[in-house]
Protein backbone atom coordinates (compact mmCIF):
# COMPACT_ATOMS: atom_id res chain seq x y z
CA UNK A 1 0.00 0.00 0.00
CA UNK A 2 1.22 3.50 -0.79
CA UNK A 3 1.80 5.64 2.28
CA UNK A 4 1.48 8.94 0.45
CA UNK A 5 -1.15 10.41 -1.83
CA UNK A 6 0.26 12.80 -4.38
CA UNK A 7 -2.78 13.98 -6.32
CA UNK A 8 -4.24 17.42 -5.80
CA UNK A 9 -7.54 16.39 -7.42
CA UNK A 10 -9.74 13.29 -7.34
CA UNK A 11 -11.74 13.38 -10.56
CA UNK A 12 -11.91 9.73 -11.59
CA UNK A 13 -10.90 6.37 -10.13
CA UNK A 14 -9.46 5.74 -13.58
CA UNK A 15 -6.67 8.21 -12.69
CA UNK A 16 -5.73 6.36 -9.47
CA UNK A 17 -3.69 3.19 -9.14
CA UNK A 18 -4.40 0.25 -6.87
CA UNK A 19 -2.08 1.50 -4.10
CA UNK A 20 -3.74 4.90 -4.02
CA UNK A 21 -7.23 3.37 -3.87
CA UNK A 22 -6.10 1.11 -1.00
CA UNK A 23 -4.68 4.14 0.82
CA UNK A 24 -7.97 6.05 0.50
CA UNK A 25 -9.95 3.02 1.77
CA UNK A 26 -7.54 2.51 4.67
CA UNK A 27 -7.72 6.18 5.67
CA UNK A 28 -11.53 5.97 5.48
CA UNK A 29 -11.44 3.00 7.88
CA UNK A 30 -9.51 5.17 10.35
CA UNK A 31 -11.89 8.10 9.83
CA UNK A 32 -14.81 5.89 10.88
CA UNK A 33 -13.41 5.89 14.40
CA UNK A 34 -13.86 9.70 14.50
CA UNK A 35 -17.49 9.26 13.45
CA UNK A 36 -18.13 6.83 16.30
CA UNK A 37 -17.01 9.23 19.06
CA UNK A 38 -19.28 11.44 21.10
CA UNK A 39 -17.21 14.45 19.94
CA UNK A 40 -17.15 13.85 16.18
CA UNK A 41 -14.57 16.40 15.19
CA UNK A 42 -10.81 16.52 14.64
CA UNK A 43 -8.78 19.69 13.98
CA UNK A 44 -7.02 18.39 10.85
CA UNK A 45 -8.33 20.79 8.18
CA UNK A 46 -8.79 23.81 10.44
CA UNK A 47 -8.63 27.01 8.42
CA UNK A 48 -9.35 25.29 5.09
CA UNK A 49 -12.34 26.39 3.04
CA UNK A 50 -14.35 23.89 1.00
CA UNK A 51 -16.93 25.01 -1.57
CA UNK A 52 -19.59 22.46 -2.50
CA UNK A 53 -20.70 23.49 -5.99
CA UNK A 54 -23.65 21.34 -7.04
CA UNK A 55 -25.05 21.99 -10.50
CA UNK A 56 -27.25 18.90 -10.16
CA UNK A 57 -29.53 18.03 -7.28
CA UNK A 58 -28.20 15.80 -4.55
CA UNK A 59 -29.09 15.11 -0.96
CA UNK A 60 -26.84 12.28 0.07
CA UNK A 61 -23.61 13.27 -1.62
CA UNK A 62 -23.78 16.98 -0.80
CA UNK A 63 -24.76 16.42 2.84
CA UNK A 64 -22.13 13.76 3.17
CA UNK A 65 -19.36 15.99 1.79
CA UNK A 66 -20.55 18.82 4.02
CA UNK A 67 -20.50 16.66 7.16
CA UNK A 68 -17.12 15.20 6.15
CA UNK A 69 -15.61 18.69 5.82
CA UNK A 70 -17.09 19.84 9.12
CA UNK A 71 -15.84 16.78 11.01
CA UNK A 72 -12.33 17.66 9.82
CA UNK A 73 -12.88 21.28 11.05
CA UNK A 74 -12.89 22.83 7.57
CA UNK A 75 -15.32 25.63 6.72
CA UNK A 76 -17.83 24.39 4.14
CA UNK A 77 -20.01 26.52 1.90
CA UNK A 78 -22.76 25.12 -0.32
CA UNK A 79 -23.68 26.65 -3.64
CA UNK A 80 -26.67 25.35 -5.61
CA UNK A 81 -27.49 26.49 -9.15
CA UNK A 82 -31.03 27.53 -8.29
CA UNK A 83 -29.70 30.40 -6.19
CA UNK A 84 -26.40 31.06 -7.97
CA UNK A 85 -25.40 33.10 -10.98
CA UNK A 86 -25.57 30.05 -13.27
CA UNK A 87 -29.26 30.79 -13.72
CA UNK A 88 -28.24 34.24 -14.95
CA UNK A 89 -26.02 32.70 -17.65
CA UNK A 90 -22.61 32.77 -16.01
CA UNK A 91 -20.20 30.22 -17.52
CA UNK A 92 -18.54 27.51 -15.42
CA UNK A 93 -15.18 29.16 -16.00
CA UNK A 94 -16.40 32.56 -14.78
CA UNK A 95 -18.11 31.02 -11.77
CA UNK A 96 -14.92 29.15 -10.88
CA UNK A 97 -12.69 32.21 -11.20
CA UNK A 98 -15.09 34.21 -9.04
CA UNK A 99 -15.16 31.48 -6.41
CA UNK A 100 -11.38 31.30 -6.58
CA UNK A 101 -11.14 34.96 -5.65
CA UNK A 102 -12.61 33.86 -2.31
CA UNK A 103 -9.59 31.55 -1.83
CA UNK A 104 -11.11 28.11 -1.32
CA UNK A 105 -8.75 25.17 -0.76
CA UNK A 106 -11.06 22.54 -2.24
CA UNK A 107 -13.98 22.76 -4.68
CA UNK A 108 -16.30 19.74 -4.60
CA UNK A 109 -18.37 19.86 -7.76
CA UNK A 110 -21.23 17.97 -9.35
CA UNK A 111 -21.92 18.86 -12.96
CA UNK A 112 -24.04 17.41 -15.75
CA UNK A 113 -21.23 17.60 -18.29
CA UNK A 114 -18.78 14.68 -18.32
CA UNK A 115 -15.18 15.83 -17.95
CA UNK A 116 -16.05 19.34 -16.73
CA UNK A 117 -13.80 18.77 -13.71
CA UNK A 118 -10.72 18.34 -15.91
CA UNK A 119 -11.58 21.67 -17.54
CA UNK A 120 -12.06 23.31 -14.12
CA UNK A 121 -8.81 21.83 -12.78
CA UNK A 122 -6.85 23.56 -15.56
CA UNK A 123 -8.48 26.89 -14.70
CA UNK A 124 -8.01 26.93 -10.93
CA UNK A 125 -5.17 26.21 -8.52
CA UNK A 126 -7.18 24.69 -5.68
CA UNK A 127 -8.04 21.00 -5.30
CA UNK A 128 -11.00 19.63 -7.25
CA UNK A 129 -13.10 16.67 -6.11
CA UNK A 130 -15.64 15.17 -8.47
CA UNK A 131 -19.01 14.56 -6.82
CA UNK A 132 -20.40 13.22 -10.11
CA UNK A 133 -19.97 14.45 -13.67
CA UNK A 134 -22.56 13.51 -16.28
CA UNK A 135 -22.25 9.85 -17.23
CA UNK A 136 -18.51 9.78 -16.52
CA UNK A 137 -17.54 9.01 -12.91
CA UNK A 138 -18.63 9.34 -9.30
CA UNK A 139 -15.41 8.44 -7.48
CA UNK A 140 -16.63 8.91 -3.91
CA UNK A 141 -19.48 6.48 -4.58
CA UNK A 142 -17.05 3.98 -6.10
CA UNK A 143 -14.80 4.23 -3.03
CA UNK A 144 -17.63 3.88 -0.53
CA UNK A 145 -18.96 0.86 -2.43
CA UNK A 146 -15.50 -0.73 -2.21
CA UNK A 147 -15.25 0.07 1.52
CA UNK A 148 -18.70 -1.45 2.13
CA UNK A 149 -17.78 -4.62 0.22
CA UNK A 150 -14.43 -4.86 2.02
CA UNK A 151 -16.23 -4.57 5.39
CA UNK A 152 -18.30 -7.60 4.54
CA UNK A 153 -15.68 -9.87 2.89
CA UNK A 154 -12.40 -8.45 4.21
CA UNK A 155 -11.08 -8.25 0.67
CA UNK A 156 -12.01 -7.17 -2.85
CA UNK A 157 -9.99 -9.54 -5.01
CA UNK A 158 -11.62 -12.64 -6.40
CA UNK A 159 -15.19 -11.46 -5.80
CA UNK A 160 -17.94 -11.69 -8.39
CA UNK A 161 -19.76 -8.37 -8.54
CA UNK A 162 -22.93 -7.99 -10.64
CA UNK A 163 -24.03 -4.51 -11.71
CA UNK A 164 -27.57 -4.38 -13.07
CA UNK A 165 -29.44 -1.54 -14.73
CA UNK A 166 -28.74 1.46 -16.93
CA UNK A 167 -24.99 1.09 -17.41
CA UNK A 168 -24.81 3.71 -20.19
CA UNK A 169 -25.99 6.62 -18.09
CA UNK A 170 -24.46 5.48 -14.80
CA UNK A 171 -21.41 7.26 -13.47
CA UNK A 172 -21.67 5.00 -10.42
CA UNK A 173 -21.21 1.94 -12.66
CA UNK A 174 -18.15 3.48 -14.30
CA UNK A 175 -16.47 4.31 -11.00
CA UNK A 176 -17.37 0.89 -9.57
CA UNK A 177 -15.93 -0.82 -12.64
CA UNK A 178 -12.75 1.28 -12.64
CA UNK A 179 -12.15 0.76 -8.93
CA UNK A 180 -13.24 -2.84 -8.44
CA UNK A 181 -11.41 -4.24 -11.49
CA UNK A 182 -8.19 -2.59 -10.28
CA UNK A 183 -8.71 -4.30 -6.91
CA UNK A 184 -9.16 -7.71 -8.55
CA UNK A 185 -12.94 -8.20 -8.60
CA UNK A 186 -14.73 -9.61 -11.66
CA UNK A 187 -17.60 -7.50 -12.97
CA UNK A 188 -20.74 -8.91 -14.63
CA UNK A 189 -23.10 -6.42 -16.23
CA UNK A 190 -26.78 -6.84 -17.12
CA UNK A 191 -29.33 -4.40 -18.43
CA UNK A 192 -31.53 -3.71 -21.46
CA UNK A 193 -29.46 -3.53 -24.68
CA UNK A 194 -30.47 0.12 -25.04
CA UNK A 195 -28.74 0.82 -21.71
CA UNK A 196 -25.51 -1.12 -22.35
CA UNK A 197 -22.62 0.95 -23.71
CA UNK A 198 -20.81 -0.75 -26.60
CA UNK A 199 -17.22 -1.75 -25.84
CA UNK A 200 -17.66 -1.66 -22.04
CA UNK A 201 -15.69 -4.94 -21.83
CA UNK A 202 -12.56 -2.98 -22.71
CA UNK A 203 -12.57 -1.41 -19.22
CA UNK A 204 -10.97 -4.56 -17.79
CA UNK A 205 -12.31 -7.72 -16.19
CA UNK A 206 -15.87 -7.02 -17.35
CA UNK A 207 -18.39 -9.46 -18.82
CA UNK A 208 -21.61 -8.31 -20.47
CA UNK A 209 -24.41 -10.80 -19.77
CA UNK A 210 -27.50 -11.39 -21.88
CA UNK A 211 -29.81 -11.91 -18.93
CA UNK A 212 -30.00 -10.78 -15.33
CA UNK A 213 -29.81 -14.42 -14.20
CA UNK A 214 -26.46 -14.90 -15.91
CA UNK A 215 -25.05 -11.78 -14.23
CA UNK A 216 -26.17 -12.46 -10.67
CA UNK A 217 -25.69 -16.25 -10.66
CA UNK A 218 -23.31 -17.04 -7.76
CA UNK A 219 -22.51 -13.36 -7.31
CA UNK A 220 -20.98 -12.19 -4.02
CA UNK A 221 -22.29 -8.66 -4.53
CA UNK A 222 -25.27 -7.35 -6.50
CA UNK A 223 -25.21 -3.61 -7.22
CA UNK A 224 -28.56 -2.35 -8.53
CA UNK A 225 -28.52 0.96 -10.39
CA UNK A 226 -31.21 3.58 -10.26
CA UNK A 227 -33.30 4.01 -13.38
CA UNK A 228 -32.63 7.66 -14.09
CA UNK A 229 -35.98 8.79 -15.36
CA UNK A 230 -34.81 12.41 -15.40
CA UNK A 231 -31.98 11.57 -17.77
CA UNK A 232 -33.09 9.17 -20.48
CA UNK A 233 -36.77 10.04 -20.40
CA UNK A 234 -39.00 7.27 -21.65
CA UNK A 235 -37.16 6.39 -24.84
CA UNK A 236 -34.92 3.57 -23.61
CA UNK A 237 -37.50 1.28 -22.02
CA UNK A 238 -41.17 0.58 -22.66
CA UNK A 239 -42.33 1.13 -19.10
CA UNK A 240 -41.25 0.69 -15.50
CA UNK A 241 -43.32 -2.45 -15.02
CA UNK A 242 -41.72 -4.29 -17.90
CA UNK A 243 -38.27 -3.11 -16.78
CA UNK A 244 -38.95 -4.42 -13.31
CA UNK A 245 -39.98 -7.83 -14.69
CA UNK A 246 -36.66 -8.35 -16.51
CA UNK A 247 -34.14 -6.31 -14.50
CA UNK A 248 -35.69 -5.69 -11.07
CA UNK A 249 -34.27 -7.46 -8.02
CA UNK A 250 -36.79 -9.31 -5.88
CA UNK A 251 -36.53 -12.08 -3.26
CA UNK A 252 -37.02 -14.79 -5.95
CA UNK A 253 -34.21 -13.82 -8.31
CA UNK A 254 -31.90 -12.82 -5.45
CA UNK A 255 -31.76 -16.58 -4.73
CA UNK A 256 -29.65 -16.98 -7.88
CA UNK A 257 -26.81 -15.15 -6.15
CA UNK A 258 -24.75 -16.69 -3.33
CA UNK A 259 -26.89 -17.23 -0.19
CA UNK A 260 -25.13 -14.46 1.75
CA UNK A 261 -24.66 -12.11 -1.22
CA UNK A 262 -24.79 -8.41 -0.43
CA UNK A 263 -27.24 -6.07 -2.19
CA UNK A 264 -26.20 -2.48 -2.77
CA UNK A 265 -27.82 0.54 -4.39
CA UNK A 266 -26.40 4.07 -4.72
CA UNK A 267 -29.81 5.62 -3.98
CA UNK A 268 -32.29 7.11 -4.28
CA UNK A 269 -34.20 3.86 -4.79
CA UNK A 270 -37.15 3.59 -7.16
CA UNK A 271 -38.99 1.08 -4.99
CA UNK A 272 -40.72 -1.59 -7.01
CA UNK A 273 -38.79 -0.72 -10.18
CA UNK A 274 -35.14 -1.78 -9.90
CA UNK A 275 -35.42 -2.98 -6.30
CA UNK A 276 -38.38 -4.51 -4.51
CA UNK A 277 -39.06 -3.22 -1.02
CA UNK A 278 -38.58 -6.72 0.39
CA UNK A 279 -34.99 -6.72 -0.83
CA UNK A 280 -34.28 -3.04 -0.11
CA UNK A 281 -35.30 -3.47 3.54
CA UNK A 282 -34.14 -7.09 3.86
CA UNK A 283 -31.19 -8.59 5.70
CA UNK A 284 -28.95 -8.70 2.62
CA UNK A 285 -29.33 -4.98 1.88
CA UNK A 286 -26.32 -2.81 2.72
CA UNK A 287 -27.84 0.43 1.44
CA UNK A 288 -27.69 2.32 4.74
CA UNK A 289 -24.22 0.99 5.47
CA UNK A 290 -23.17 2.56 2.15
CA UNK A 291 -24.46 5.95 3.27
CA UNK A 292 -22.68 5.63 6.61
CA UNK A 293 -19.40 4.75 4.91
CA UNK A 294 -19.89 7.70 2.56
CA UNK A 295 -18.97 10.22 5.26
CA UNK A 296 -15.75 8.40 6.19
CA UNK A 297 -14.72 7.98 2.54
CA UNK A 298 -15.28 11.67 1.81
CA UNK A 299 -13.27 12.63 4.91
CA UNK A 300 -10.41 10.52 3.54
CA UNK A 301 -10.68 12.19 0.11
CA UNK A 302 -10.67 15.72 1.58
CA UNK A 303 -7.76 14.84 3.87
CA UNK A 304 -5.60 13.42 1.10
CA UNK A 305 -6.22 16.05 -1.61
CA UNK A 306 -5.21 18.72 0.90
CA UNK A 307 -1.78 17.13 1.06
CA UNK A 308 -1.55 16.50 -2.68
CA UNK A 309 1.05 18.20 -4.81
CA UNK A 310 0.11 20.82 -7.35
CA UNK A 311 0.30 19.06 -10.67
CA UNK B 1 20.81 4.06 4.38
CA UNK B 2 23.66 6.51 3.75
CA UNK B 3 27.09 4.94 4.04
CA UNK B 4 28.41 7.30 6.70
CA UNK B 5 25.74 6.74 9.37
CA UNK B 6 26.83 4.82 12.43
CA UNK B 7 24.48 2.97 14.71
CA UNK B 8 25.14 2.52 18.41
CA UNK B 9 22.96 0.36 20.63
CA UNK B 10 22.21 2.52 23.65
CA UNK B 11 19.78 0.13 25.37
CA UNK B 12 19.72 -3.62 24.76
CA UNK B 13 16.82 -5.99 25.25
CA UNK B 14 17.41 -6.73 28.94
CA UNK B 15 18.01 -3.02 29.52
CA UNK B 16 14.59 -2.29 28.00
CA UNK B 17 12.96 -4.98 30.20
CA UNK B 18 14.49 -3.56 33.36
CA UNK B 19 13.46 -0.02 32.41
CA UNK B 20 9.86 -1.13 31.67
CA UNK B 21 9.67 -3.01 34.99
CA UNK B 22 10.90 0.04 36.88
CA UNK B 23 8.45 2.33 35.06
CA UNK B 24 5.62 -0.07 35.94
CA UNK B 25 6.56 0.04 39.63
CA UNK B 26 6.82 3.83 39.53
CA UNK B 27 3.39 4.18 37.90
CA UNK B 28 1.88 1.96 40.63
CA UNK B 29 3.68 3.86 43.37
CA UNK B 30 2.72 7.31 42.12
CA UNK B 31 -0.95 6.32 41.56
CA UNK B 32 -1.14 4.20 44.76
CA UNK B 33 -2.14 1.08 42.89
CA UNK B 34 -3.95 0.67 39.63
CA UNK B 35 -7.49 1.69 40.43
CA UNK B 36 -8.79 4.15 37.84
CA UNK B 37 -5.48 3.91 35.90
CA UNK B 38 -5.59 3.41 32.11
CA UNK B 39 -2.68 3.19 29.68
CA UNK B 40 -2.83 4.88 26.27
CA UNK B 41 0.04 4.21 23.85
CA UNK B 42 0.85 6.54 20.98
CA UNK B 43 0.90 4.69 17.61
CA UNK B 44 2.90 2.80 16.84
CA UNK B 45 5.92 2.35 19.17
CA UNK B 46 4.14 3.72 22.25
CA UNK B 47 1.19 1.38 21.70
CA UNK B 48 3.50 -1.66 21.80
CA UNK B 49 5.22 -0.38 24.95
CA UNK B 50 1.86 0.32 26.66
CA UNK B 51 0.97 -3.37 26.24
CA UNK B 52 4.35 -4.34 27.73
CA UNK B 53 3.81 -2.06 30.74
CA UNK B 54 0.33 -3.48 31.22
CA UNK B 55 1.78 -7.02 31.26
CA UNK B 56 4.41 -5.94 33.82
CA UNK B 57 1.76 -4.33 36.01
CA UNK B 58 -0.33 -7.50 35.86
CA UNK B 59 2.64 -9.54 37.10
CA UNK B 60 3.10 -7.13 40.01
CA UNK B 61 -0.52 -6.51 41.04
CA UNK B 62 -2.31 -9.52 39.55
CA UNK B 63 -4.82 -7.32 37.80
CA UNK B 64 -5.04 -5.88 34.27
CA UNK B 65 -5.41 -2.20 33.49
CA UNK B 66 -7.30 -1.11 30.37
CA UNK B 67 -4.98 -0.39 27.43
CA UNK B 68 -5.83 1.77 24.42
CA UNK B 69 -3.90 3.37 21.59
CA UNK B 70 -4.10 6.76 19.94
CA UNK B 71 -3.01 7.84 16.45
CA UNK B 72 -2.10 11.50 16.33
CA UNK B 73 -2.00 12.03 12.55
CA UNK B 74 -5.24 14.04 12.49
CA UNK B 75 -3.97 16.29 15.33
CA UNK B 76 -0.51 17.17 13.95
CA UNK B 77 0.58 20.80 13.89
CA UNK B 78 2.86 20.48 10.87
CA UNK B 79 0.42 19.99 8.00
CA UNK B 80 1.87 21.73 5.01
CA UNK B 81 -0.48 21.93 2.11
CA UNK B 82 2.22 20.82 -0.33
CA UNK B 83 3.46 17.75 1.52
CA UNK B 84 1.68 14.46 0.77
CA UNK B 85 -0.46 13.49 3.72
CA UNK B 86 0.47 10.28 5.48
CA UNK B 87 -1.94 7.44 5.97
CA UNK B 88 -4.01 7.70 9.14
CA UNK B 89 -3.46 4.99 11.76
CA UNK B 90 -6.05 3.45 14.04
CA UNK B 91 -7.14 4.96 17.31
CA UNK B 92 -8.49 2.28 19.60
CA UNK B 93 -9.96 3.53 22.86
CA UNK B 94 -12.92 1.36 23.79
CA UNK B 95 -13.50 2.80 27.25
CA UNK B 96 -14.37 6.24 28.60
CA UNK B 97 -11.54 8.47 29.82
CA UNK B 98 -13.89 10.52 31.98
CA UNK B 99 -12.33 10.86 35.45
CA UNK B 100 -9.55 8.35 34.68
CA UNK B 101 -5.86 8.60 35.57
CA UNK B 102 -4.41 8.34 32.08
CA UNK B 103 -0.81 7.28 31.58
CA UNK B 104 0.24 8.28 28.07
CA UNK B 105 3.04 6.06 26.75
CA UNK B 106 5.49 6.87 23.95
CA UNK B 107 8.80 5.37 22.88
CA UNK B 108 10.94 8.51 22.36
CA UNK B 109 10.27 11.97 23.81
CA UNK B 110 11.84 14.67 21.62
CA UNK B 111 10.22 18.04 20.75
CA UNK B 112 7.03 17.33 22.71
CA UNK B 113 4.81 18.08 19.71
CA UNK B 114 3.58 14.50 19.45
CA UNK B 115 2.59 14.59 23.13
CA UNK B 116 0.74 17.91 22.62
CA UNK B 117 -1.19 16.36 19.73
CA UNK B 118 -1.94 13.19 21.74
CA UNK B 119 -3.28 15.22 24.69
CA UNK B 120 -5.57 17.14 22.34
CA UNK B 121 -6.82 13.83 20.95
CA UNK B 122 -7.45 12.40 24.46
CA UNK B 123 -9.50 15.44 25.46
CA UNK B 124 -11.93 14.58 22.65
CA UNK B 125 -12.67 11.32 24.48
CA UNK B 126 -13.71 12.93 27.75
CA UNK B 127 -12.08 14.75 30.66
CA UNK B 128 -9.48 12.61 32.43
CA UNK B 129 -8.75 13.28 36.09
CA UNK B 130 -5.09 13.64 35.12
CA UNK B 131 -2.64 12.71 32.39
CA UNK B 132 0.84 11.40 33.16
CA UNK B 133 3.55 10.71 30.61
CA UNK B 134 5.77 7.61 30.44
CA UNK B 135 8.55 7.34 27.83
CA UNK B 136 11.29 4.81 27.24
CA UNK B 137 13.81 7.40 26.01
CA UNK B 138 13.98 11.14 26.70
CA UNK B 139 16.39 12.66 24.19
CA UNK B 140 15.88 16.35 25.08
CA UNK B 141 15.37 19.30 22.68
CA UNK B 142 11.86 20.18 23.84
CA UNK B 143 9.99 22.83 21.85
CA UNK B 144 6.94 22.89 24.17
CA UNK B 145 6.64 23.02 27.97
CA UNK B 146 6.20 19.26 28.39
CA UNK B 147 8.06 16.81 30.63
CA UNK B 148 7.74 13.10 31.32
CA UNK B 149 6.65 11.68 34.70
CA UNK B 150 8.34 8.32 34.06
CA UNK B 151 11.52 7.96 32.00
CA UNK B 152 13.34 4.75 31.04
CA UNK B 153 16.61 6.41 30.09
CA UNK B 154 17.71 10.02 29.57
CA UNK B 155 19.89 10.17 26.45
CA UNK B 156 21.62 13.48 25.64
CA UNK B 157 21.61 13.81 21.85
CA UNK B 158 22.34 16.35 19.16
CA UNK B 159 19.52 17.30 16.81
CA UNK B 160 21.43 15.74 13.91
CA UNK B 161 21.18 12.33 15.56
CA UNK B 162 18.21 10.01 15.47
CA UNK B 163 17.01 7.71 18.24
CA UNK B 164 14.90 4.73 17.30
CA UNK B 165 13.28 1.95 19.32
CA UNK B 166 13.28 -1.20 17.21
CA UNK B 167 10.50 -3.79 17.48
CA UNK B 168 10.37 -7.36 16.17
CA UNK B 169 7.49 -8.73 14.10
CA UNK B 170 5.65 -9.71 17.31
CA UNK B 171 5.80 -6.01 18.30
CA UNK B 172 8.15 -6.78 21.20
CA UNK B 173 10.87 -4.17 21.80
CA UNK B 174 14.31 -5.41 20.70
CA UNK B 175 16.77 -2.58 21.30
CA UNK B 176 17.24 1.17 21.15
CA UNK B 177 19.74 2.55 18.63
CA UNK B 178 21.31 5.96 18.20
CA UNK B 179 22.08 6.86 14.57
CA UNK B 180 24.70 9.50 13.81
Amino acid sequence: MATEFKHKDIIALRDLNKDEIELLISTAESMREVNSRSIKKVPTLRGKTIINLFYESSTRTRTSFEIAGKRLSADTVNIAPSNSSATKGETLSDTALNLLAMKPDIIVMRHAVSGSHYYLSKKVGCSIINAGDGAHEHPSQGLLDMLTIKDRFGRLDGLKVAIVGDITHSRVARSDIQGLTKMGSSIYLAGPPTMMPPGVERLGNVTVCGTMKEAIADADVVIMLRIQQERQGKTLMPNAREYSRYFGLNPENLKWAKPDAMVMHPGPINRGVELSSYVADGGQSHVLKQVENGVAVRMAMLYHVCGGELE
Amino acid sequence: MAGDTTKTVILDNSGIRRAMTRISHEILEKNKGLSNVVLIGIQSGGAHLAREISNCMELIEGERVPVGSVDITLYRDDFKSQAPHKSVGKTDITFSLEGKRVVLVDDVLYTGRTIRAAMDALMDYGRPQLIQLAVLIDRGHRELPIRADFVGRNVPTSQKENVEVLFDDKQQPVEVVLEK
